[in-house]
């Protein structure tokens, strides 16, 4: 660490003693957040996601590979995250340092547990063939509270992810042919709540066994950051608070208001109010940062 | 290799809808990231590329130093999303290359000379790609790296000519890269016609060559045009608020 962050540690702590923070926030508030989907045409899903200055990337590439022995019929999901060195000064190039594999395991834990892709619906031969599903996050800027950034990046592009049928029909033999035109028909008549996959309509109910069709999905869970810098808590950090910030906490919370992940990170602790705290302002701001992705993905 | 695919009707028009002699829509834009020195992000027909721009600063390790000059330091990077089939991350042979030959068209444009023991890092995020990204990448930094402030004795730019069906045109894309007859990306320094990075593949005449080589220093010069508006668009904004 170079001398300038302890430097803005002073200023930053003082102004929290005054209630403020750096960039005129109060210390429950996010920055302006921007959703922008389909960004990019060659990848299934994208989805580009500011954050104040913060910048995330993220691609969905889809593929066709063998089921894992013990799920024979679940599609296959994976995530890799990118620190290139065009985010950020500090940033080196080089295989995945482990801030980025992290970072990567904590959007795809929020993804994998939360069945937010419902990778059930995502075999085609049992066994044999099913859809793979590869998550890419690059990060383009960054000026804090990656954790927040990525995993709304992931989300938005999950949800105007199309499954590209139409170009993988020349891989399918017959049998496979089959066995997906049954899967697919089995896919969106199953009664109950997943009845209509997230951020897709009701056209889209029946889809078409030859015909591209939105990733299968439920609603997920959102995740919110807040830093401890002395004994302040403050949400969505700024670089500048990032750096100097004696640990953080990541909350994912759903639809529901319940709790359905969470990380705690850097070499600071917490006490049990402090959790409840935060908890607390991970549901609040939960609630808004859902109605932001709503109203992207569903426009 | 000679493709039957007609990628040229008898008219001169191309699959596309492009004459001959046309580039693709490009789209620039200087200075969009927050952390880096200087940026640009540019859309040059399907591809999108996001360059920055950091240094001068001190080159690690150590031993990579020039006690005489500036290093200039190329990262050709492709987003695993952005081709058909995911790529895997990380460098692989292609863009370690087409890093090299990026850095030393570079390295001949910018004043190294007055910052010794430094180091110039170009980033270069191809996002989403279809056919000319190098040329889109050199493009772009030759942008960032105004927009970085950084000394040159001309700002760089690249575009390709080609053959396809046994005719030269200008600025190949995705189908006439794939199933063309031959490719000759260049780099120029517009001012004084230098070239500064020259790749070729495929099969061309003599006479061809040179039919493709003025095409792409003509198209290299419809570029530089877009590349000075972007910049003066930058400075034109930042100008307007500092009046208001």
């Amino acid at each position: 660490m170079t001398i300038v962050p302890i430097i803005k540690r002073d200023y930053i702590i003082k102004l929290a003693e005054q209630g403020k923070r750096i960039d005129g926030r109060d210390f429950n508030h996010y920055r302006k957040i921007e959703i922008e989907t389909n960004v990019v045409n060659k990848a299934e899903g994208s989805a580009r996601v500011k954050i104040g200055n913060t910048q995330v990337l993220c691609g969905i590439k889809m593929d066709i590979g063998e089921p894992f022995p013990d799920t024979p019929a679940t599609g296959v999901m994976s995530t890799a995250a990118e620190f290139v060195p065009l985010a950020s000064p500090d940033f080196e190039s080089g295989p995945p340092r482990e801030d980025a594999i992290e970072l990567a395991r904590v959007v795809d834990r929020g993804v994998r547990e939360s069945q937010v892709i419902q990778l059930e619906k995502l075999c085609i031969t049992p066994g044999e063939k099913v859809w793979l599903v590869f998550i890419d996050i690059h990060i383009l800027d960054y000026d804090g509270n990656l954790f927040d950034a990525a995993s709304l990046a992931a989300l938005a592009a999950l949800s105007t992810t199309k499954v590209p049928v139409s170009r993988f029909l020349k891989d399918l033999n017959e049998k496979d042919r089959t066995s997906w035109q049954k899967q697919i028909l089995d896919l969106y008549t199953i009664p109950g709540v997943d009845e209509i996959p997230f951020g897709a309509d009701e056209a889209n109910k029946n889809p078409n066994p030859i015909q591209d069709f939105p990733l299968p999905m439920t609603e997920p869970p959102i995740s919110c950051t807040a830093v401890k810098i002395n004994d302040f808590i403050l949400f969505d950090p700024c670089f500048d608070e990032e750096v100097i910030a004696d640990v953080r906490l990541t909350v994912a919370t759903d639809h529901n208001g319940d709790i359905r992940a969470m990380q705690k990170g850097l070499s600071g602790s917490f006490s049990k109010e402090e959790i409840q705290k935060v908890i607390k302002g991970a549901l609040d701001n939960g609630k808004e940062v859902r109605k932001t992705l709503k109203d992207v993905v569903s426009s | 290799m000679k493709s039957d695919i007609e990628l040229i009707d008898t008219e001169g028009k191309r699959n596309d809808g492009r004459g001959p002699q046309d580039i693709r829509k490009i789209k620039i834009e200087a200075g969009v990231l927050h952390r880096a020195d200087g940026s640009c992000y540019l859309e040059w027909g399907g591809n999108k590329v996001l360059v920055a721009v950091y240094g001068p600063r001190e080159a690690v390790p150590r031993h990579t130093q020039n006690p005489l000059k500036a290093i200039v330091q190329a990262r050709y990077n492709m987003a695993a999303f952005s081709v058909e089939d995911r790529k895997r991350p990380g460098p692989d042979r292609r863009s370690v290359e087409i890093s090299k030959v990026i850095s030393e068209a570079l390295e001949k444009i910018v004043l190294t000379d007055q910052f010794p023991r430094a180091s110039i890092d170009v980033c270069i995020e191809v996002l989403d790609a279809e056919a000319g990204t190098r040329c889109a990448g050199l493009t772009a930094a030759g942008v960032a790296l105004i927009d970085a402030g950084i000394p040159m004795r001309d700002i760089p730019v690249a575009c390709a000519a080609g053959k396809i069906n046994g005719q030269v045109v200008l600025d190949l894309g995705k189908e006439e890269d794939n199933f063309g007859d031959a490719d000759l990306p260049i780099a120029i320094s517009p001012r004084t016609g230098e070239v500064l990075l020259l790749q070729m593949d495929g099969h061309l005449t003599y006479e061809e060559f040179n039919e493709a080589f003025d095409l792409a220093v003509k198209g290299c010069h419809m570029v530089s045009e877009i590349q000075k508006k972007a910049i003066m668009d930058k400075y034109q904004t930042a100008a307007a608020e500092v009046n208001e």
